[in-house]
């Protein structure tokens, strides 16, 4: 699952059956401090989002899974709007202290 | 499965029926040395984990269904099944 932002809305007359009343938005994926990450997509819409909202959204066969019914032709997913995301104090534990290193063992390939 | 490290808690109110009631973590994926690798992506937690915690994250829908016993229609794809103590990296 990632964080995204819609960006806009999508109109398709014609669809694959299933699909019908879905709506579609086209949405920028972005990471946690809201920096965009790749290109934008369209994902179907589960919780009533609105252009310019941050959202989470589910991606692969999981997207389906969101719809009813879910044997549908849809690879994302918006299954939440986000109040707030809260990671400032995740850099004072850096990762780096859960890490050692060990010498290397003879005759084992690492 | 995924190495990750919690950055924090996302809070939504309007979500899926299937999120209702579960916590939902934005981690970012670490390397080898505790360096972070790619961008940060959600998962849910189903460990207790907290924020600077080194977690493992699976990313696979089937086996998150497996898990969650929540029966076959589980719009959930990332899932913290673990979190780490320690990684020991053999010096090449």
């Amino acid at each position: 699952m990632n964080l995204g932002r819609v960006i806009g809305t999508v109109v398709a007359t014609r669809k694959y059956e299933g699909l019908e009343g879905v709506k579609f938005l086209l949405i920028q994926p972005l990471d946690h401090g809201q920096k965009k990450v790749g290109d934008p997509i369209v994902a179907a819409d589960t919780v009533q989002a609105g252009p310019g909202e941050l959202i989470y959204y589910v991606n692969s066969r999981e997207a389906a899974l969101a719809l009813d019914p879910f044997f549908v032709p849809v690879d994302a997913a918006i299954v939440g709007i986000v109040d707030a995301v809260s990671t400032k104090d995740a850099d004072a534990e850096p990762a780096s202290r859960h890490f050692a290193t060990s010498a290397p063992v003879k005759g084992v390939q690492p | 499965m995924k190495l990750c490290r919690v950055l924090g808690p996302v809070v939504s109110t309007a979500k899926h029926p299937t999120y209702v009631g579960r916590k939902l973590l934005v981690v970012q994926p670490v390397d080898d040395r505790g360096g972070d690798l790619g961008s940060s992506f959600l998962a849910v937690d189903d460990v207790q984990a907290g924020v600077g915690d080194l977690v493992l994250v699976m990313q696979e829908g089937n086996g998150v269904r497996q898990l969650l016993k929540m029966g076959s229609q589980v719009p959930i794809r990332s899932l913290i099944v673990g979190i780490v103590d320690q990684v020991t990296v053999q010096q090449p």
